[in-house]
């Protein structure tokens, strides 16, 4: 290390400064704080699930919230806390795989179509449009009804459908990426097209996917829940929130803490990741950097 | 007693880091027919400070606290939001900097033009009297076709006719106060004249008082008779345009006169031999277009040779086709047709990896220091990037290196772990310019590396360009739309128009005696920043 | 203009037809056939049932047949209602889902808008944070939580509407539009805030105040056909949505739409109406995609005017 670096004075990178923006934006971190405990939750939960997944209590039958049973028992007799936990686990990967796919095929397909550009971005891009002129919400029930109710397709159908905005996003930043005059500076010191993609369109383009995947978890979420809602996305014994709510609908009349509890559960969530992505963005945004 | 009287403005802007004084007791006062030029650099709070008096700034953040500006013996600070609407663009009328943002690109320009006649109060107008009025004011300001143009919309103008558009619109209610915001800044130079023409001439036949903000000494020489001088929000020196521009009494306005760049370049000295270092050949850059129509022909066959050692200036209005001519030299813009030969080695036939290695000797400074410098790294990297990539350092001597390119380029070591949003403009320009010499290049393309820059700091920059050239015995293409600028700092210049170059010379007789009627235009158009001679140029302009 | 509409709609000939060969081979390959009910059914009765569909013929053929079926408007009989087409099916549901569909998004387009302008108009203040927290909270509330908490609310506690049907009790159809076009408002809302805020810092709208206009004027004439362009644009996709969204509310509602014979066709495996009703969805959000590109292409003069309008 030489003397200089060692005297030098800490530069305060665009992360530091996004991160000090989003630590003054309290909803933001009230939905990372959300997200965080329910990820923790979701791995303890075999660990620190009250009851048992599937024990019954048929002589309890449906029971309000109690001191034994939090958010009460279904007509079975199951502990709801415990079934919402195990259903959280299940949403969430749904809603963290799927993104997982989406951001994978989205970010390949317009890196190189923003990158390439010309005739390869025309043909690349007009499919995109094409695809999103088609009804995805009825190709993924057509598919769960041909093929029966399988998680793995689930992951796979909602995954094909998100990644066409996170295609548009990075192809968008990418191209005007490439315009910039500091990857003109980088092509005119002779760096090769990987080592540019690599030092000076990668990091620029982070934010933005960053935002986007944020963004993308609770659309998806909404999506299987909407799926399983309609008995065409997750399967018994499978539970997630979803499944819970329909479940929690048909006996509403009678046993409304059975649709307030999952519903509670699917909402806040929602809530936390779209305050998060939101302040992501503000913190984010180049534009907002200013003042 | 004034026009416009304003007195101890104060005008503050609360933002989460603190109160930044935009305008900070500053006074002024303007009489009718006479125009009152505001000069200052960016960020003096000479926009702020005109906005305020219109109740244009967004609040919050900015905050009046204190002073009283009287228009007409009332105070247009404590008016109501009624009586304030009654003065703007009625007795009061503003014109913008840039008139491509400025028009309401959904509405045609003959519907913006008589909104002012038609919503105002003293409604005096109906629909068909408003349009009349219109087209007579479009043909005045001289806009060809008026009755047609009239429903237009303002994509359907080039930049000075949606100018003369806006300043049409200003006048259309025959206001007695024309505020004028750099209104040519965004223009090219021979527009410019234009406009500033017709500004003066309204002045004139309708009495009206000017206030005109500028950064430009040269245009506010041809047109002020009162100038006030403002710095970081306050009033550094008020006084006639003769006292402050020949005898200026406050430092900082010496400081601004002191940074325009004057005259030639002083001769460097030793004779040069005339060695041609890189031979252009019947260059082409033609774009996109699968039609002869679409083509845009930015550089259209053009050749001529740069010498060992000088630094070439090439000039040009926006479009002429300047910027990609330097980047087709670096292989930048792809070449459609043509040669560009490197000390004897034809660049053009070179692939992409062969490229690699003459790279390392031609190298670029671009316009925008705030897109040139990848905001993700930290000075240390992008100054560490090249010097690693072709191997002048390994991975030990590499600090030393980037530390002596600091010095170099006038950047305190201290500095070398910051990221590009931490510096100003002007310093942003001095770490890529460190990038640019870092692979101890023997050629660089200058794109406008200065224009984006305030006077006083675009000076420095000059001063450091010319100074690495000489010290480095560099061969440099300069490229600029100030001819001032390129006066002063090249050997020789080359006139470009529509992808073609039109003439070249060595600089002084290219000034003495152009050949070309367009660079005659060109050179008749700059304004000079001395009063007397800027009045007796537009004199014999306008004969 | 007519050009672009022209172009799009040749576009969308091939889409169609990739979107009818992707369905009809889906079905066409799903594990088990249609009469591979609970109940042993005779062989024989499986053999003359798939004579009746043409399923005895190559895949090839019964889809040329198909698509020849499709041209000329007709989508086949329904598998699992002997006697009733799809054809039928989709004339009885229709007009009942397109009254839905027309509510929820005069709700949508309505409310979504004057929220959105009247937040953007003085942000980070409370007129802008109430309606953007109920944007907030439309968005995180899917359809199928909010309709039965409606219900529960307006039904059940206080008995002020009706919890279900469509047209057979008066005040039956302000749930089922709430609860479809509610999410939709919000999504609006916030669209058509963030675009006025961006709008309204334009340049062109300080020169429209430096000329004395009233602020509402400058907001309705100068500020909100820009503001408006996304919205436009939002809405083709809103229009799909709202059609999946009918599958929910319908449901829940127990009215007699497209959306609920979809999926009860869904659960039934009836995969003739499934066909037809895919490729019928398909066909109608193609055209509202078009339709509000068109639009949005029609608010913006440098796009109509200029051929340039192929790139939104």
């Amino acid at each position: 290390m030489s003397t200089a670096l060692a005297t030098a004075e800490k530069g305060s990178s665009l992360w530091a400064d996004a991160w000090i923006k989003l630590s003054r934006n309290h909803l933001a971190l009230f939905g990372l704080a959300v997200v965080l405990t329910l990820c923790l939750v979701s791995l303890l939960t075999p660990w620190i699930a009250p009851y048992g997944y599937e024990q019954q209590n048929l002589m309890l039958g449906a029971s309000p919230p109690s001191a034994e049973h939090w958010l009460g028992t279904d007509v079975f007799g199951r502990d709801m806390l415990t079934r919402i936990m195990y259903g959280g686990r299940v949403s969430l990967l749904v809603g963290f795989i799927a993104t997982a796919v989406a951001l994978l095929i989205g970010v390949l397909w317009g890196a190189v179509a923003g990158f390439v550009g010309g005739r390869v971005d025309t043909v690349m891009m007009r499919m995109v449009d094409i695809l999103y002129a088609l009804p995805f919400m009825i190709f993924i029930v057509l598919l769960m009804v041909v093929f029966g109710r399988n998680i793995f397709l689930l992951f796979f159908a909602i995954g094909a459908v998100e990644w066409l905005t996170m295609a548009r996003i990075v192809r968008g930043q990418v191209m005007s990426l490439r315009r910039q005059e500091f990857v003109e500076a980088a092509h005119s010191l002779g760096l090769s097209q990987w080592a540019i993609i690599r030092r000076h369109i990668i990091p620029n383009t982070l934010g933005p996917v960053i935002v986007y995947t944020t963004l993308t978890i609770p659309s998806v979420m909404l999506l299987e829940a909407f799926l399983s809602f309609l008995g065409l996305g997750i399967q018994p014994p499978q539970s997630s929130w979803g499944l819970l709510i329909n479940y929690g609908v048909e006996t509403m009349e009678e046993y409304p803490w059975l649709l307030i509890f999952p519903g509670i559960a699917l909402s806040l969530t929602l809530f936390a990741l779209n305050f998060l992505g939101d302040g992501l963005r503000d913190a984010l945004d180049p534009r907002a950097s200013k003042d | 007693m004034a026009l416009l009287d304003v007195n101890g403005l104060k005008v503050y802007f609360h933002t989460r880091n603190g109160v930044v004084k935009a305008v900070d007791d500053v006074s002024l006062s303007v009489d009718a027919g006479k125009t009152l030029a505001i000069v200052g650099e960016s960020g003096s709070g000479k926009s702020v400070l005109c906005y305020s008096l219109l109740d244009l700034l967004p609040k919050p953040p900015a905050r009046i606290e204190g002073g009283v500006a009287l228009f007409d013996g009332q105070d247009l600070l404590t008016c109501s939001k009624q009586q304030m609407r009654g003065y703007r663009g009625n007795d009061i009328a503003v014109i913008f900097q840039d008139p491509m943002t400025c028009l309401n690109p959904f509405l045609t320009i003959g519907e913006q033009l008589i909104e002012p006649l038609i919503y105002h109060r003293d409604a005096r107008y109906g629909r068909q009297q408003a349009r009349r009025r219109a087209i007579e004011l479009l043909d005045e300001v001289g806009i060809a076709g008026a009755e047609a143009r009239f429903d237009a919309y303002p994509h359907e103008f080039s930049g000075g006719m949606r100018q003369r558009v806006m300043i049409a619109m200003a006048m259309i209610n025959e206001p007695r106060l024309l505020i004028c915001d750099e209104p040519t800044t965004a223009l090219d130079v021979t527009i410019q004249a234009q406009i500033l023409r017709l500004i003066k001439n309204l002045q004139h036949t309708h009495n009206v008082a000017v206030i005109f903000i500028s950064h430009d000494l040269g245009v506010v020489a041809g047109l002020a008779d009162q100038i006030l001088v403002m710095c970081a929000g306050k009033a550094m020196e008020t006084g006639d345009a003769e006292q402050v521009f020949y005898r200026p009494e406050s430092g900082y306005t010496k400081k601004l006169l002191a940074a325009i760049p004057e005259g030639a370049k002083s001769a460097t000295g030793h004779a040069r031999p005339e060695v041609p270092l890189l031979k252009i050949e019947h260059l082409k850059t033609w774009f996109g277009g699968h039609s002869a129509k679409d083509t845009i022909k930015a550089v259209d066959g053009v050749s001529f040779e740069i010498r060992q050692g000088e630094i070439l200036g090439l000039v040009g209005e926006s479009g002429s086709g300047k910027s990609t001519l330097g980047r087709s030299i670096l292989r930048l813009a792809p070449v459609t047709a043509g040669q560009v030969s490197y000390a004897g080695t034809e660049l053009t036939a070179l692939s992409a990896r062969q490229l690699v290695p003459w790279r390392r000797k031609m190298q670029m400074i671009f316009q925008d220091p705030y897109a040139s410098l990848n905001p993700r790294m930290t000075v240390f990297e992008t100054l560490a990037e090249p010097l690693l990539y072709h191997e002048l350092a390994d991975r030990r001597s590499v600090a030393q290196q980037v530390e002596k390119l600091m010095d170099e380029v006038g950047l305190a070591r201290a500095y070398v772990r910051k990221y590009p949003h931490e510096f100003s403009g002007g310093q942003r320009q001095r770490i890529a310019i460190g990038r640019a010499i870092a692979t101890k290049p023997q050629f660089i393309v200058a794109d406008e590396p200065a224009s984006a820059l305030d006077v006083t700091i675009q000076a420095q920059i000059l001063e450091l360009i010319l100074d690495l050239v000489d010290r480095h015995d560099l061969t440099m293409l300069f490229i600029s739309h100030d001819l001032s600028v390129v006066r002063h700092i090249s050997d020789r210049v080359m006139v470009m128009y529509q992808g073609k170059i039109l003439e070249q010379n060595d600089t002084e007789p290219l000034w003495a005696e152009p050949k070309h009627s367009y660079t005659r235009q060109l050179l008749e158009a700059i304004p000079l920043a001395d009063p007397r001679l800027e009045r007796a140029r537009i004199a014999a302009a306008s004969q | 203009m007519l050009r672009f509409a022209a172009g799009r709609l040749l576009q969308a000939i091939p889409v169609l037809l990739v979107v009818i060969t992707a369905t009809f081979l889906l079905v066409h390959s799903a594990p088990g056939g249609p009469f591979s009910a609970e109940k042993a059914v005779p062989a024989e009765v499986i053999k003359a049932l798939e004579a009746q569909y043409q399923l005895d013929q190559p895949l090839w053929k019964q889809y040329v047949s198909y698509l020849g079926d499709i041209v000329n408007g007709n989508f086949g009989p329904s598998f699992k209602y002997p006697g009733r087409s799809v054809n039928e099916l989709i004339a009885a549901g229709l007009p009942i889902t397109a009254e839905l569909g027309l509510y929820a998004m005069l709700i949508a387009v309505l409310i979504g808008i004057s929220a959105g302008v009247f937040a953007s108009l003085r942000p980070n203040t409370l007129q802008d944070y109430v309606p953007m927290s109920a944007a907030m909270l439309g968005i995180c509330m899917p359809s199928f939580l909010l309709g039965p908490l409606l219900v529960l609310i307006f039904g059940i506690y206080l008995e002020w509407l009706p919890v279900s049907g469509w047209g057979d009790i008066p005040g039956d159809k302000i749930l089922p539009s709430i609860t479809l076009g509610a999410a939709y408002a919000a999504y609006i809302a916030r669209l058509s805030r963030g675009q006025m805020l961006e709008v309204l810092s334009q340049d062109y709208i300080r020169t429209a105040r430096a000329k004395g206009l009233p602020e509402p004027l400058i907001v309705v004439k100068h500020a909100l056909r820009g503001g408006l362009i996304p919205v436009v644009a939002f809405l083709g996709p809103a229009f799909a949505g709202l059609l999946g969204g009918s599958f929910v509310v319908e449901t829940i509602f127990q009215i007699p739409g497209l959306g609920r014979f979809y999926v009860q066709a869904a659960f039934n495996r009836d995969y003739t109406m499934i066909l037809g009703m895919t490729i019928f969805f398909a066909s109608l959000i193609i055209l509202f995609n078009l339709l509000s590109d068109m639009l949005a292409i029609w608010l913006n003069p440098k796009l109509r005017h200029g051929s340039g309008a192929a790139k939104p």
